[in-house]
This record gives C-alpha cells, sequence and structure tokens, in this order.
C-alpha cells in the first residue's frame, strides 16, 4: 500500500532543479491587468451598472431641459441650456385636478404622516420584540407566528376590514388612522427583527439586571435601548424608505387633501387633461425619490443590513 | 545566496527565500525550509504567527510575494494547487454538504476524467484504510465530527499524492475525539511513510505527532528541531514559554563566579549552575534569564545530590497524575511537578533542588539560549 | 380568602403580567386584524355585498363571476407571464452579479451601490421613470429610429401584446438589487475552505458554483424565492404608475382588480373574491416552503 510514495528522483533531475533555482519561477505569478478575465468581469459589471444607472441620468437630465428641447427627441442628451423652472413648477405649480399648489402639498403631508408612524410603530415593535426574545409567556410564540404569517398576506384581503374598524372609531381618512396602519403593516417585520437582536445580546446581562431587582421597563430602559442604537437606526431606515414609498395605503385611507407625495406624484404625472410636460414630470418624480435615495446614500451599509435583516427570515 | 543552496534528493518540499505581505503587514520574511521526504513535520504557533499562511502558500493557495516552494524537486511556485502533488485537509473540513461521502472522495478525480474503474478503486482503498466503507452513502451532515475528518483525510488520500498538508484538522472536535484521531493520523502515516504538514496550535499535539516540530512566531521560524530537542533545549526564550504547561519557570539574574564555579545570581538567591551544558562560555556579570521546567525542580525526598534551597507551599494543585507545587523560593514564586501521591498542605517548609543539567539559560538581552 | 391561593405559586395570568400588557399591541394585530381580517373578508366574499358589506349568502356566486371576466383572466395571465419571468430573471441576475461581485474586485461597493439604489425607491416613481424610458416617441425607440433603424419597433407601454414586458424591465431595474445582496450574503456565508479544497481538488471555479456551491445557497434560494414570489402577488402600484393597467386593460394585475372593484366599482363581494384567490395563490407558494422550512427542521 505504501509504495505510491516512493518516487525515485534521477540524478539528471536533480542537476536540472539545482539550476532550475537560479531560474525558476519565483514569487507572484506574473498577472495581466487587461487579461481576458478580467475584461469579461469588468465588462459585465460595467453594462449592469449602466442599465442601473440609466433611468437616474435620464430623469436628471431630462428635469433639467426645457419642454421646447425635451420635444426634439433624445432623452439621453445632456441639456443644452440648464433650466431649473421644471424643478420649480413640480415643487409648487404642478396641478392635481382643481389644485395647483404643486408636490410641495404631498411632500408635506408625508412628512406629516412619515414622523408619527415611524416613531409609533418602532417603539410598538421594539417592545414587542423586547417581550418576545426576554419575557416570553405562554402563548406569545402562537401570536408571534400568526404576525410573521401575517406579513406575507396580501395587503389587499386586510383592508377592507380595516377601513370598517376604523370607520367605526371615528378615524377613517385622518391622520391617526394611517398612522394606525402603517404600524400594523410595519409590525412584523420590525417586530423579528427587533426579537433577534435582543435575542442576540447576552442572556447574562437580563439574568444580572434582574437580580438586581430590575423590573420589564427598567429592563428596557436602562439596558436595553441603550445597547441598541443601531438597531433602531436600522429600523428606522426601513420605516422611512417604506412609509415614504408607500402607495396603497395612501390611496386608501387618506384624502385627497392629505395625500402623500407618491399618490399626489402618480396624479400630477398620470393625470389626462393638458399638455404633457415631461420635463415637470421628472423633476416631480425625482423630488419624490429623494428622501429615501437621501436616506439610502447616508445610511450605506446600514440600510443593506436593514434590507437584508428585513428579507432573511431569522 | 541561491546557488550555495543545493535541493537534496531526500527532501520532499522545499522552500526557498519565501516572504508574503499583504499591503505593508509581513505575514512571512525570508523563510527557508526543508521537508523530508516521508516527514512528519509540525507547524507549530500562535494564531497569527503564519503558520497557516505558510501551508496555504505550500499549497498554492495563497501566491508568495517572493521566493520558491519545490514539491518533489520541481518548482512549482507558480502552479496551480491541483497540480502540485498535494492533498489538503481543513480545519473546518469542508466537505461538500450536498454530495454523498463517496461523491465527495471521487468528485476531483471525477473532473480530472480518470477512468471509472481507476476511481471506484482508489475510493475504495482509501475508505479501506480509514475505515469509512460504511459510511459511503451517507451525507456529511449524517456523519459525528471524528467521521467527517476521515472522510476529509481520505479525500487527500485519493488524490495519490506525496504531500498531505493538514490544517489544524483536529481544532472543531473536542478533546477526547481530538487525541483518538491523533492517534489514528500517526498510524496512517507510520502506514503509508507520505510526507506530512501539519498546522496546529495545540503542543500536544506537535509533540506526540512530529518528526520534527517547527516554531513560528511572527513569520519567522524560531526553531525547527526533534521534538524533545525543542522541549529540553529551547533555542530562545519564546520557544521554552510556548513549549511545556504549566510553562517554565524563568529567573533574571546574572552570571557569577565564586570559588572556580559559575553561579547564577537574582536578588536573593544564588544558585550553582553545575552540570548545565553550556553552548558558549558562561563569563561573569553578564545579564541571563535562567529557565527550569516545573518537573526538573526536585522536592525533598526526590533531590539527588547538588545544592538545596528552602521553599514554602503557597498553593497546591493536585491533577491526580501529577501534583503541582507553587512555591516561593526568596521572594520568587517557582512552580514544581511531583508525583500525584504526595500531598503538601498550605505552608509547608520545604526544601528543593534544581536539576541545572536539564535547566535553559537565555541571554537576557538576545533571548537566545547560552 | 387568600390562604386558598397556594403560597409561592403566583397566579398564572399574573406571571409576566408587564410582558403581556406590552404585548397587547401585538395580540391585538395578530388575532383581529391579520387573522380576524382575513377571516372576514374570506367570509363576506361568498356575500353579495356591493357598496357595504352585507351578510347575504349567495355561495360561490362571486367567484364564478370572477372567473367569468374576461378582465380577471387577463390579469392572471399577466401575473402568471410576469410572475414566472420576473422569478428567473430575478434569480439569474441576481446570482450573476453577485458571483461576479464575489471575485475579490475592486470598487466593490461602488457597484453595490449602483446596484442597489433603484430599491430605495418607491414603486410609483420606478412606473414613472420607465414610462419615461419606453416613450415611444422620445425615448428607446426613437432613439433608435432617430439613429437610423426606421423600422425598429419597441413600445412596450403602447402594445397590448408586450405591455407585461415592459412592466417586467421596470421591476426587474427595481428588485434585482436585493437579489443580489442577498444571494451575495449567502455566497458570502460559504466557508471559504470549501473553495480551497475545490482548488485543491482541481475543480472548476464554474463547476465549484453549479455542483457545490448553488447546492449549498439552497437556503437561501429558497428564502429569496419566496420573497420575491409573495412580493409578485402584490405587484400593485408599479402597474399603476406605468400603465394604469392600459393600453385598454392589457396590463390590468389581480391587486388592481381587487383595489379597483372594493373602492371605485363599489362591488365589494368582488373585491373580497378576487382578493381571496390572492390569498389563495400566496398560500399555494407558502404552504410548502414552511412545510420545508420549518417542518423539515425535525429531521436535520
Amino acid at each position: 500500500m505504501a509504495d505510491v510514495s516512493t518516487l525515485n528522483t534521477t540524478a539528471a533531475g536533480i542537476d536540472a532543479i539545482s539550476r532550475g533555482l537560479v531560474s525558476g519561477p519565483r514569487g507572484r505569478k506574473p498577472k495581466r491587468v487587461l487579461s481576458r478575465r478580467n475584461i469579461m468581469l469588468y465588462g459585465a459589471l460595467t453594462v449592469a451598472a449602466l442599465y442601473y444607472l440609466l433611468p437616474l441620468y435620464v430623469m436628471v437630465v431630462t428635469s433639467l431641459k426645457g419642454m421646447p428641447e425635451v420635444r426634439l427627441g433624445n432623452i439621453f442628451a445632456p441639456p443644452m441650456e440648464i433650466t431649473f423652472e421644471p424643478w420649480v413648477k413640480a415643487w409648487a405649480q404642478a396641478c392635481t385636478g382643481l389644485n395647483c399648489d404643486g408636490l410641495s402639498r404631498g411632500f408635506w403631508n408625508s412628512v406629516r404622516i412619515l414622523v408619527p408612524s415611524v416613531v409609533v410603530s418602532i417603539a410598538v415593535a421594539s417592545v414587542s420584540g423586547y417581550a418576545l426574545a426576554n419575557w416570553r409567556f405562554k402563548g406569545a410564540e402562537l401570536f408571534f407566528s400568526i404576525l410573521i404569517i401575517g406579513a406575507f398576506i396580501p395587503y389587499q384581503v386586510m383592508i377592507y376590514p380595516i377601513v370598517i374598524v376604523l370607520r367605526e372609531l371615528g378615524i377613517y381618512g385622518t391622520l391617526t388612522g394611517l398612522v394606525i396602519v402603517h404600524t400594523i403593516f410595519g409590525m412584523p417585520i420590525l417586530t423579528l427583527l427587533f426579537r433577534n437582536y435582543f435575542a442576540s445580546l447576552p442572556v447574562e446581562l437580563f439574568k444580572a439586571a434582574r437580580i438586581d431587582g430590575a423590573g420589564f421597563w427598567q429592563i428596557y430602559f436602562r439596558i436595553m435601548l441603550p445597547m441598541s442604537l443601531p438597531i433602531f437606526v436600522v429600523a428606522m431606515i426601513l420605516q422611512v424608505t417604506g412609509i415614504w414609498n408607500d402607495f396603497l395605503f395612501g390611496v386608501v385611507f387618506t384624502r385627497p387633501d392629505t395625500y402623500p407625495m407618491t399618490v399626489q406624484l402618480n396624479n400630477i404625472v398620470n393625470s389626462v387633461q393638458g399638455v404633457k410636460e415631461y420635463n415637470v414630470n421628472m423633476a416631480a418624480t425625482l423630488l419624490t425619490g429623494a428622501v429615501p435615495l437621501i436616506v439610502y446614500f447616508v445610511s450605506g451599509r446600514l440600510f443593506v443590513r436593514g434590507i437584508a435583516a428585513g428579507a432573511v427570515k431569522g | 545566496m541561491h546557488d550555495t543552496v543545493s535541493i537534496n534528493k531526500q527532501n520532499s518540499v522545499s522552500i526557498r527565500d519565501l516572504s508574503l505581505s499583504f499591503g505593508s503587514v509581513k505575514v512571512l520574511e525570508n523563510l527557508n525550509l526543508d521537508i523530508r521526504d516521508g516527514e512528519f513535520l509540525v507547524l507549530l504557533g500562535s494564531s497569527g504567527c503564519g503558520k497557516s499562511t505558510l501551508l496555504n502558500c505550500i499549497a498554492g493557495l495563497l501566491e508568495p510575494t517572493e521566493g520558491q516552494i519545490f514539491i518533489k524537486d520541481k518548482n512549482v511556485t507558480w502552479e496551480e494547487p491541483k497540480d502540485r502533488g498535494i492533498g489538503m485537509v481543513f480545519q473546518s473540513y469542508a466537505l461538500y454538504p450536498q454530495m454523498t461521502v463517496e461523491k465527495n472522495l471521487s468528485f476531483g478525480l471525477r473532473v480530472a476524467g480518470l477512468p471509472k474503474e481507476e476511481i471506484a478503486k482508489r475510493v475504495a482503498r482509501a475508505a479501506g484504510i480509514l475505515q469509512i466503507e460504511p459510511l459511503l452513502k451517507r451525507k456529511p451532515a449524517e456523519l459525528s465530527g471524528g467521521q467527517r475528518q476521515r472522510v476529509a483525510i481520505g479525500r487527500a488520500l485519493v488524490r495519490d499524492v506525496d504531500v498531505f498538508l493538514f490544517d489544524e484538522p483536529l481544532s472543531n472536535l473536542d478533546a477526547k475525539l481530538r487525541s483518538e484521531l491523533r492517534v489514528e493520523i500517526k498510524l496512517l502515516h507510520r502506514q503509508l511513510q507520505n510526507t506530512m504538514i501539519y498546522v496546529t496550535h495545540d503542543q500536544i499535539e506537535a509533540l506526540t505527532l512530529a518528526d520534527r516540530i517547527a516554531i513560528m512566531k511572527s513569520g519567522v521560524i524560531q526553531q525547527l528541531d526533534d521534538p524533545m530537542i525543542i522541549y529540553n533545549r529551547p533555542k530562545n526564550r519564546f520557544v521554552a514559554s510556548f513549549i511545556g504547561s504549566p510553562s517554565m519557570n524563568f529567573l533574571k539574574g546574572e552570571l557569577a563566579e565564586e570559588g572556580g564555579r559559575t553561579v547564577f545570581k537574582a536578588d536573593g538567591v544564588r544558585f550553582s549552575l553545575d552540570g548545565y551544558q553550556a553552548d558558549e562560555a558562561l563569563s561573569p556579570g553578564r545579564r541571563v534569564i535562567l529557565g527550569v521546567r516545573p518537573e526538573h525542580i526536585k522536592v525533598d525526598g526526590d533531590i539527588q545530590g547538588g545544592e538545596v534551597h528552602d521553599a514554602v507551599v503557597e498553593i497546591e494543585e493536585p491533577m491526580g497524575a501529577d501534583n503541582l507545587l507553587w512555591l516561593k523560593h526568596a521572594g520568587h514564586a517557582v512552580a514544581a511537578r511531583i508525583g500525584g501521591a504526595r500531598r503538601y498542605a498550605v505552608g509547608t517548609k520545604v526544601r528543593i533542588g534544581f536539576d541545572m543539567s536539564m535547566a535553559s539559560l537565555f541571554d537576557a538581552e538576545t533571548e537566545e539560549r547560552i | 380568602m387568600a390562604k386558598s391561593v397556594p403560597s409561592g405559586r403566583p397566579n398564572h395570568l399574573l406571571r409576566n403580567l408587564n410582558s403581556k400588557i406590552a404585548s397587547i399591541p401585538m395580540i391585538l394585530i395578530a388575532v383581529v386584524i391579520f387573522l380576524g381580517g382575513t377571516l372576514w373578508t374570506v367570509v363576506y366574499s361568498f356575500t353579495n355585498s356591493r357598496l357595504l358589506p352585507r351578510f347575504n349568502f349567495v355561495g360561490l356566486d362571486q367567484y364564478e363571476r370572477l372567473w367569468a371576466s374576461s378582465r380577471w383572466m387577463i390579469s392572471i395571465q399577466n401575473l402568471a407571464v410576469y410572475g414566472i419571468l420576473s422569478l428567473i430573471f430575478s434569480l439569474v441576475i441576481g446570482f450573476v452579479l453577485a458571483a461576479l461581485m464575489d471575485q475579490k474586485i475592486r470598487f466593490e461597493n461602488t457597484f453595490r451601490t449602483i446596484f442597489l439604489y433603484p430599491f430605495a425607491l418607491s414603486f410609483i416613481v420606478t412606473g414613472l421613470v420607465w414610462q419615461w424610458v419606453l416613450n415611444p416617441e422620445f425615448g428607446i425607440q426613437g432613439i433608435v429610429r432617430s439613429l437610423g433603424w426606421e423600422s425598429f419597433a419597441f413600445d412596450p407601454l403602447y402594445n397590448p401584446d408586450i405591455v407585461i414586458y415592459g412592466i417586467l424591465i421596470a421591476a426587474l431595474w427595481q428588485g434585482t438589487g436585493l437579489v443580489m445582496c442577498l444571494m451575495l450574503a449567502g455566497l458570502r456565508g460559504i466557508d471559504e475552505d470549501i473553495w480551497k479544497a475545490a482548488r485543491v481538488d482541481g475543480i472548476p471555479m464554474w463547476r465549484t458554483y453549479i455542483f457545490v456551491v448553488i447546492p449549498m445557497m439552497r437556503p437561501v434560494f429558497i428564502t429569496t424565492l419566496v420573497l420575491i414570489a409573495s412580493g409578485i402577488v402584490k405587484v400593485y402600484d408599479l402597474v399603476v404608475a406605468q400603465t394604469s393597467g392600459g393600453p385598454g386593460n392589457a396590463s390590468e394585475v389581480p391587486a388592481k382588480y381587487v383595489y379597483d372593484y372594493m373602492f371605485q366599482a363599489q362591488n365589494l363581494g368582488q373585491g373580497f373574491a378576487a382578493s381571496t384567490m390572492m390569498l389563495l395563490t400566496i398560500a399555494i407558494i407558502i404552504i410548502p416552503w414552511a412545510y420545508l422550512e420549518f417542518g423539515g427542521r425535525k429531521r436535520g
């Protein structure tokens, strides 16, 4: 069996090696920067990157052109004459139906919806996640499972009953109503996020605090909260982009004068009356996309972590 | 310098002037190493010392910045791993989880396009040697840690290669399995007579398995020797302290001459160095470090002549087979190992003697052995 | 009376009381809205409710009417075509991009930022941008024609036969970055030693991907699949923004059908029946997955 390993080297071979010592390959294998592999690799990535960047580029250049230039035809051509008028118009004068005060109203509506929705949904979900992670009681996991399964149920299935409940409570069509709706549908993902995060903290910490006599709320506020800043930021990113980008709940649960920005944008661009002002439309689209884009570019890796946490089940 | 080195035909793996750096961090520096045909060489060191990096360079998984690697007299510095005539066993086993054991063993051979009968023959042989025939149809997830590691060794075995590389293969196993597989690897080596290069941070594995140990620190081989020489005559203070548990006792002091004999002096203590085999002249006044292993400090009845000193027992650590005494001698703490049956109460006054023939002296500046 | 409570054993309901109080919102949402609301809708889909929900049981009438409706059939066909293609393309594009990104490339962060930014944008914004890029007069078709190729035709948003592909292009633009990220995380989760072992074994890289890495990433693939699939069934805003269901009703989708019947056509029963069908579709996707994921775990 052992004969495999025996290998005879001829004397001539040794000589060759001794010579090879001086001339044979040494150090790093030389590599060409422009190898075929690299050309294919970076080529493919660049083509893909262009596909992703193209619409953003088109939006920007179109929004900086005047209408006569837009009608010339080439949406990819950079503006010959940069004008910010479409932006001003989109912000302050664009019409939806009878209102002609631009997207600004939608923007402020969205802000008024966003702030309380983010705060309330995160507050409720973080406490639920904390209770699930550290103070498990009988049945808690069952409710949590229903919640997670609920995340997959199409919103359309649950919308009408919510309309009825809110109407009965007298808050259908109000800001409060919409905040409640955003809190409801943010619950599954946020609770999962917080539950998994709190469960990943060392349990000894929690035990030590209990031995020191701290109770449910004391542990939450004094120990868990200060340790959980990153996950709160992740949750905030998730909610800010999610709520800002919402369209369905905006349409169903608000009235025209309280429409969020996305709904108003769609109404401006897709309104059938009047001449289509593509440059104004693109400026409006960019304005609406600006908030989540800024969040995305500022938060960078945390955004990735947020969507990864949101996407992959715990 | 290259023309002065010659590659000896007994060498299985030779490394010449190997350097590797990641950016400005130098992981390996100008390293030379010859591994004899059929030798079991252990690369030992704490994490970050470059031992795994060196192994990955030999395997061809990392490219050295400078230097050459020869395997079986062939310059393989630029060769792909598969063409180097090596097999490798990883710490995490790295078995392909979706394939059965049989498929795991044969995958590389099938890709290489070997004839079916040859593949079957090699798999059967490897399975026979490692006694994993009953496991061939199972998937890695259905195996225990020890079985997985055996399959991982099998994957190296079927490649029919001259050199086996082990990257901390036992570190993921519990202590009992570890010692069992250690014995099996040693038997395997005896049976195959292949060259084996084995990376570990565990000194017991190194001492028990190796024909020679290379102790590494910061990318440099500190000592390359037979395990017993490394244990008994460490080349420098790092090697001395790295090997042996509990660690060697160290005392800082200086050499002096008294009545024609060389003695070691530190504050309050004075030991005769009779019996010490010095590599250099022991010139008086030289600042040195004296190192004595716990088992070479004799207590009471074990003392066989020579100087005798007083000490007090501070703590006793009975470990079954032997008993470790932490003693105080003239203000210095020293550990002594005695037979497990002999017990001492804390505070007992004892007499101790140093076996200087087994001690080590290091220069206080260079920390090299004198 | 106090003596009747055994000492040292506090009332069962009062144990963890604060935790229970804090969980009331979660319990209410799970039970009342998710469970209750769903059941309510399913039950009322068997009634002839129109402007207001009325509990007037009519059996499967609404469903018969639904499946007889040409608009619903178009919606279902669109969903099937869009769904299958978007699953295939998302997974393939996402995985290929992730594999390219995993080659220790330079500018990895830049590429990732570029691939993922559309995911931060809403479907409304996505739909409107692509509506503009695909505009036959000024967009891609117009440009190609102005380059001299007069007969070039690519006007998906105005051609009922291919309008769903126009929506698909926009959806892939918005969503593949996420798939890429998930796949990349999966690739990064694979033990480095596996790659090393494959190299020592002499397995070419593409074979390692196909025979070792992709099988190892099965959980990631399944999770991603479920995620994309449940997103597909919900697709609504994108269609509203990009085509409003047009031309004609060529790009209608089920979610839009539900909304239109519930809130505009004032035919609640139809809306409930259609949304129940959506629920059923989701259940067909989710239940086998949940079974595999959670039922299979016991067997290891």
